[in-house]
């Protein structure tokens, strides 16, 4: 099973982050002495209840959040450097694509803010499109596609500028069970056809094991890591993996981890 | 179709029976006055066609506001002193006028508080205060300090009066527009590296359009109102306001009962101009038809 290990170099670096958010009842400790190495090409689930601070992690790494202290890298460098070098795209839980602009439109949003020439805009459109089966659907509207269609354009736009890391912040939360196990399926394809490192936040248990390597598992106050979980299972993987034992034993892991952090509630 | 156009005839028939009632009722006092005068006694039958046709009644009743309409429109030529096309075109300039000042300054007040903070501390209750002003206490000063600083041209102070009206619609509404969009919106043109002004001309500009265009029809009416006080207070000879103080100040209803339904109805072809504007531009903006 060696080749379930392989660890790329690292490229998202976390060393004792500490992020405090001060709030009208006082302090609130989002995140307490946070210890990880993500690798080039893992898929790290985050998972936990809400307040555990996985999406709030997920924000430090994107510099939406700014911890104080230099105790987080992406790429060897502070999370601000790393988004002006593009490192990442970021996945919301809403696909949050303009009703104004047309599928293309949208996902050359982030082409025309980084200057892109028009002739590559639009060969990376058709690209990335045709990447997450949306070829065809350029010239339509938002409304004119499904919930699990537009997740689908918004993941196309988080590809469009070719970063290597991608963060996605529940982004299947808000899918009903069936889409969301057609995009899991499709996610794990474009993940090993592209070879991106993404970092995954969800509070589902069988999604979490289903796509990860590696799964994170937090608790909440103050928010901290529990267990981390390096995956056994292949990266090859059908969706009636999730009938073999080894699934159910990680499935399992997982759950007495979160359990573990719940205990004094 | 026939389902929509029922209830719509049925209230417009009620209106015009109330109408007619109204004009018996008020009429009458006249009818009888002159029959006491001349001490005779008058049957309730020979009162009512009297009350359909006086030259002054208190309440004319819609034949011969429609009849005096018409008179004003179709009668005359458009050049003409009594043409309702030439008051009613002096309105529509003024209305126009004031209605583009009130959305530069609307739209431009609204950015500056948008982008800076204090200027909502400053500005906005100055705004809210200026609309708790009545227009006609108003209106003749800024007329008058108008004509004493010298400017001849009535149109200036007429669009002003008129831009002091419409342009806080437009203003809150665009405060709003542009505030619009949500925290997620935002994060995600951050994790881009967007500039402020890209940010702006991305996101908030084309997410405050069906604000903006909500606005313009409140705007495009009070913008109406605000040119007609304008035209009341001058000795003004032009302007469907103008028009309707004539009609009061001489006694005849009639003309101020024709230039009322002649605003209305310019009032009407405004709204339904902008709400046409608005459709083309939500078209554009890929809006389900």
């Amino acid at each position: 099973m060696k080749d379930t290990l392989n660890i790329g170099q690292p490229v998202i670096e976390a060393k004792g982050l500490n992020l405090v958010f001060q709030t009208g009842d006082g302090p609130v400790h989002a995140l307490r002495d946070v210890n990880l190495t993500i690798g080039k090409g893992e898929f790290v689930s985050f998972i936990g209840p809400s307040g555990c601070g996985k999406t709030t992690f997920l924000r430090c790494i994107a510099a939406l959040e700014h911890p104080a202290g230099v105790t987080l890298t992406v790429n060897g460098m502070t999370p601000d450097q790393a988004r002006q070098s593009r490192a990442y795209g970021y996945v919301f839980q809403a696909a949050g694509l303009y009703p104004w602009r047309t599928i293309a439109g949208n996902v050359k949003l982030p082409l025309e803010i980084m200057g892109f020439s028009k002739a590559d805009q639009e060969a990376r459109v058709r690209k990335v499109l045709e990447l997450v089966e949306l070829s065809g659907f350029g010239a339509k509207y938002p409304w004119q596609l499904s919930g699990g269609m537009q997740q689908r354009a918004s993941i196309a736009r988080a590809l469009a500028f070719d970063a290597d890391i991608l963060l996605m912040d529940e982004p299947f939360g808000a899918l009903d069970e069936i889409v969301r196990d057609r995009l899991n399926e499709e996610l794990l394809k474009l993940w090993a056809r592209t070879g991106k490192t993404i970092g995954f936040v969800t509070h589902s248990i069988p999604e979490a094991v289903y796509l990860s390597t590696k799964i994170v598992v937090m608790s909440p106050r103050p928010g901290r890591i529990t267990d981390i979980i390096d995956s056994p299972l292949p990266r090859e993987r059908p969706l009636d993996i999730r009938d073999s034992k080894a699934f159910i034993d990680i499935a399992h892991r997982v759950r007495e981890g979160l359990r573990a952090g719940h205990g004094d509630d | 179709m026939t389902e929509r156009a029922l209830p719509i005839l049925t209230v417009l028939a009620a209106i015009v029976a109330l109408w007619y009632a109204g004009a018996v009722w008020l009429n009458s006092t006249w009818v009888y006055d002159q029959a006491q005068r001349a001490g005779t006694s008058v049957t309730l039958a020979e009162v009512i066609p009297q009350t359909m046709s006086q030259a002054r009644p208190l309440l004319p009743p819609p034949h011969q506001v429609a009849a005096e309409l018409w008179k004003g429109v179709a009668g005359q030529k458009v050049t003409s002193k009594r043409s309702l096309v030439y008051h009613g075109y002096v309105t529509f300039r003024g209305t126009m006028m004031g209605f583009a000042l009130g959305i530069v300054l609307g739209v431009g007040l609204a950015l500056a508080i948008v982008r800076y903070r204090v200027m909502e501390l400053s500005v906005m209750p100055w705004a809210i205060i200026s609309q708790t002003i009545p227009i006609v206490a108003l209106a003749p000063m800024i007329l008058t300090v108008a004509n004493q600083i010298g400017v001849d041209n009535r149109e200036v102070p007429k669009a002003i009066i008129a831009a002091y009206l419409s342009f806080f619609p437009v203003l809150v509404s665009m405060v709003k527009g542009l505030r619009a969009p949500d925290a997620m919106q935002l994060d995600l043109l951050r994790t881009y590296g967007a500039s402020d002004a890209q940010i702006f001309r991305k996101l908030r500009l084309p997410a405050s359009m069906p604000y903006f265009f909500a606005s313009l029809k409140v705007a495009v009416a009070a913008a109406l109102i605000g040119t007609i006080v304008g035209e009341l207070p001058t000795g003004a000879i032009e302007g469907l306001g103008a028009r309707m103080l004539i009609g009061s100040q001489f006694g005849e209803p009639l003309i101020m009962w024709a230039a009322l339904f002649a605003a209305a109805i310019l009032a009407g072809g405004l709204i339904l101009l902008v709400g046409l504007i608005e459709r083309l531009a939500r078209a554009r903006m890929g809006a389900p038809a």
